[in-house]
């Protein structure tokens, strides 16, 4: 590959290659089934999930173990947060949110270990997840207020004049919140694993002076970690805020 | 196979996100892989770990419970102690008390009785002495009678008995 490039004449660096989705067998067109690299990188996802809740607390210890240690603290996070943030009536949908937060965040984590493939950074996945969300809160908005529900649009503490305005803004806010909730995601994912990429393309192409580029993919590395944690925290807690909507009492 | 690789990627979308040709495989597997995480997750996992918390808060509580009571009975306890302590050392002085007060019924019985018994020796001692004085008193009265009586006789004087006694018994009383 790099004798391909360079014999082309110049730095040739394909950063979004990476996210070419993929058969894992053979080379035919990629139809709805086809298990692709998305599927062996979720499956992972899933086998890491199991490992990390399901197989660490299964002595179920009093004192618990590292593993147990973990599991309890991730419990406890997500648990804490959809209490905190969607109320009390929230916690029946901590499942479901931790489902969510589990998802992202390993697949977030797992995406940077190199040659993996990062399922979070499609907007084909964050569009999908942001869009269960979007629909989960207006269903269960509509069925547990009924027509009240649209009260929310309605700001009852602003002046009477300005309502309608601040009406539409809430109408076109709300109908934004899926696009901005998967683009985050997706974006921030797409664009931290681009970027080390380019650098390695660089430090293919540097010789002894490639220490530079091998450095700043070291300390964006670290970045990405962080931006893969601050992400999957985001999303969740994102989703618990639009749950308050649907579950808790009016706010604005 | 480098060439085939670059050539597909530059016949794709410039970004693979947009190629919407693996949309639907990219949505089935991730709703297949959710639907298995919720499953795992609401079935076993949480649960699982919500109950494990759970018993360890009310481990917690009933322990602390526990050593709660076993202080109250501590002190209890203590308590209890110090009140016997107390109340034997009252009984201990009582019993002092009463030991004395028996002593010195005994001290002052036999006090008496020693006292009775002193009194009643001096008294005889006394008729003794008061028998003896007066024997004594006989003796000479009668030794003098006596003495006189030869007294008289040897200075050649008739010895009327008679009057010998009357004058030693008028010298005696004077």
């Amino acid at each position: 590959m790099a004798t391909t490039d360079e014999a082309a004449g110049g730095l040739q660096i394909h950063p979004m290659d990476q996210f070419i989705v993929k058969p894992l067998f053979g080379d035919g067109p990629i139809e709805w089934y086809t298990p692709t690299n998305v599927t062996l990188w979720m499956a992972i996802a899933v086998l890491a999930m199991v490992a990390l809740l399901v197989l660490s607390t299964r002595r179920r210890a009093i004192v618990p173990s590292r593993g147990q240690s973990v599991a309890e603290l991730f419990y406890g996070f997500i648990h804490k947060m959809v209490e905190d943030v969607a109320g009390h009536e929230g916690l029946k949908f901590f499942p479901y949110v931790m489902t969510l937060f589990m998802f992202v965040f390993l697949s977030n984590i797992l995406g940077l270990i190199p040659m993996s493939f990062t399922t979070t950074s499609h907007i084909a996945v964050t569009a999908t997840l942001a869009l269960l969300v979007f629909f989960t809160v207006t269903i269960v908005g509509f069925v547990r207020k009924g027509p009240g529900f649209l009260a929310m649009f309605w700001v009852s503490s602003a002046p009477l004049a300005l309502r309608p305005i601040l009406a539409m803004i809430e109408v076109i806010s709300y109908f934004v919140r899926p696009l901005s909730h998967s683009i985050r995601l997706g974006g921030n994912l797409m664009a931290g694993h681009a970027v080390i990429k380019v650098f390695a393309g660089f430090a293919g192409a540097m010789g002894v002076a490639s220490v530079v580029p091998i450095a700043a993919i070291v300390a964006i590395y670290g970045l990405e970690l962080l931006v893969a944690s601050v992400q999957a925290y985001v999303f969740t807690i994102l989703t618990c805020v639009y749950l308050r909507d649907a579950v808790g009492e009016a706010h604005h | 196979m480098a060439t085939e690789a670059t050539g597909e990627a530059e016949a794709a979308v410039g970004m693979p996100q947009l190629d919407f040709s693996s949309w639907p495989n990219q949505i089935f597997w991730l709703l297949v892989t959710l639907v298995v995480i919720y499953l795992v997750l609401s079935r076993i996992a949480l649960p699982r770990i919500g109950a494990v918390l759970a018993d360890r808060k009310s481990t917690i509580t009933n322990d602390l419970a526990a050593a709660d009571e076993l202080k109250q009975k501590a002190v209890e306890a203590e308590k209890a102690y110090n009140d016997a302590l107390a109340s034997a050392r009252t009984e201990a002085a009582k019993i002092v008390a009463a030991a004395k007060a028996e002593i010195q019924k005994d001290l002052d019985a036999a006090t008496a009785k020693a006292d009775a018994e002193i009194s009643a020796k001096a008294a005889e001692s006394e008729k003794t002495i008061a028998a003896i004085r007066d024997g004594a008193a006989a003796a000479v009265a009668e030794v003098a009678r006596d003495t006189a009586a030869e007294l008289v006789a040897a200075l050649g004087g008739s010895v009327d008995a008679k009057t010998v006694t009357a004058a030693v018994s008028a010298r005696l009383k004077g």
